[in-house]
């Protein structure tokens, strides 16, 4: 309990340290392009294979509980569309993200804190914190609700490809993916997803920034960087369905 | 000059430094010599703030360090150069950009201007047209001199190592430790170096403070090490026989 309360005191103060100005607008930037290649652009080719079975296979479930001659056949494309915008594409992607994400964010801090990197930032009177996380967490929040939406996209195709194989028409798939869509649940799902970044990221960082000891260490931070974002993940992905849907 | 005053510091339960005085001279190598975890590594960080001590005074020509605030720490910390064990050179950028850093960050100079003073500083540690490589295509002895050539960047007037020669053979070890000495004297520096090599010792050691147990065991030149007659540093000192037999011609 006092070591858990201790961790969140930590992690506050940590973040009390990221919020600050950069002190070099140009390095900050300089650091950000990096990191939206590093967090975003390098996560793309998992997000589209995930996404791409994840609808497939939505929609074979869906087709094996719908068909019934008194529902109709557009609904196989409705169920997988709101599955995919409420819950796999926001929150099976910030999952995976924390696992892939996580544990790099976790890893390569760990390894400059245990390489003596930070403690040579802070010599050089940088403040190590802000230099390191806040581009993470800055790249996060704006490139993960770019692969969100891509991962809703391509969910949906890999949706119609799962449809063809159980004999779903493409007309009532398509029909069904048009039918009575409520825009606000992409908000709500845009809403979480830029909520999990900022978990992701500083949890990691976190994990990452306090690692102690050697190589052992900085896996074993990984390890906990993607447990732990992970929890606190799925925490507010409740707290905020309950807020935004309830 | 670096003035330390009855610093004391634990872990838990240990005791790691006790009631630690001494003065850092300018112009001078200083040598903290001592074994493997008797609070040398302990002593530099409290000196430049990355521990905390439990009591007592860390002074940057009469500046009093311990008492300062985060920002004056920030700012006093742009005088300091310090050279890690590791090198601790940032593995993503490559040699140049490693210089450069600092440069970009906090002096108010043109890039051409930073990059003149990054391949004088590469050609100080004798590594022309080394810029473009990265750290991992760097021998051990290559990273020490970039590191060097990192920490002497802003023209610091202290220089803080921290066994700058661990890991390297004899020969690229004295390399270091006599450009050290060099940009010392050069620069008029205050150099602070953590040493428990014999050969740095004999090297450059203008002024050496033996600690032991975590205290100030034996402080003198390197001359007077030579005919001391503390029992615990000569254990320390004269531990091979190469340098039990170099004792005894004195």
């Amino acid at each position: 309990m006092f070591t858990t309360l201790r961790n969140i005191g930590q992690y506050f103060l940590l973040l009390r340290r990221v919020f600050s100005i950069p002190e070099r607008k140009t390095i900050f930037f300089k650091q950000l392009i990096l990191e939206i290649e590093k967090i975003g652009l390098n996560s793309l080719g998992i997000v589209i294979i995930i996404s791409l079975f994840m609808g497939a296979v939505v929609t074979i479930q869906a087709t094996l509980n719908l068909i019934n001659p008194l529902l109709p056949n557009y609904l196989i494309g409705l169920a997988t569309r709101d599955s995919l915008i409420l819950e796999f594409s926001p929150t099976m992607i910030a999952l995976i993200l924390a696992g892939k994400v996580g544990s790099n964010v976790a890893s390569e801090i760990g390894s400059m804190r245990v390489t003596e990197q930070i403690d040579a930032l802070e010599i050089m009177g940088v403040n190590s914190a802000n230099f390191l996380i806040l581009p993470k967490i800055i790249a996060a929040m704006f490139f993960f609700p770019v692969l969100v939406i891509i991962s809703m996209g391509i969910g949906m195709f890999g949706g119609w490809l799962g449809s063809i194989s159980v004999d779903v028409t493409t007309a009532d798939f398509l029909e069904g993916l048009k039918y009575e869509f409520i825009p606000f649940y992409v908000t709500y799902a845009l809403t979480k997803t830029i909520v999990f970044a900022f978990i992701i990221t500083t949890v990691s960082s976190y994990y990452g920034y306090f690692t102690k000891g050697g190589a052992l260490e900085v896996g074993v931070s990984s390890t906990k960087a993607v447990v732990y974002s992970s929890i606190v993940v799925l925490i507010f992905n409740f707290i905020l369905t309950k807020l935004l849907l309830a | 000059m670096i003035t330390v005053e009855n610093i004391n510091k634990h872990f838990a339960e240990n005791q790691v430094l006790t009631d630690v005085s001494f003065v850092f001279e300018s112009g001078k190598t200083n040598l903290i010599i001592g074994e493997s975890g008797s609070g040398k590594t302990t002593l530099l960080k409290i000196m430049i703030g990355l521990f905390e001590s439990d009591s007592g005074v860390v002074k940057y020509n009469e500046r009093n360090f311990t008492e300062m605030n985060f920002k004056q720490k920030k700012n006093l910390r742009k005088e300091i150069g310090m050279l890690f064990q590791g090198g601790a050179l940032f593995d993503y950028m490559s040699v140049e950009e490693n210089i450069i850093f600092p440069l970009t960050m906090f002096a108010e100079k043109s890039e051409e201007e930073n990059l003149e003073r990054v391949n004088f500083c590469l050609n100080r540690v004798n590594l022309e047209n080394t810029n473009h490589l990265l750290p991992s295509e760097l021998s051990g002895g290559m990273k020490k001199r970039v590191a060097i050539a990192r920490a002497i960047a802003l023209n610091p007037k202290y220089l803080l190592c921290d066994e700058p020669n661990s890991g390297l053979d004899p020969k690229t070890a004295i390399l270091i430790d006599n450009l050290i000495q060099e940009i010392t004297q050069e620069y008029n520096i205050t150099t602070i170096v953590n040493s428990h090599d014999m050969n740095s010792v004999m090297e450059i050691g203008d002024k050496i403070a033996f600690i032991h147990q975590g205290k100030i065991w034996w402080k003198g030149s390197k001359e007077e090490l030579m005919t001391s007659d503390n029992q615990e540093l000569n254990d320390f000192v004269f531990a091979s026989k190469l340098f039990k037999r170099l004792r005894k011609k004195f």
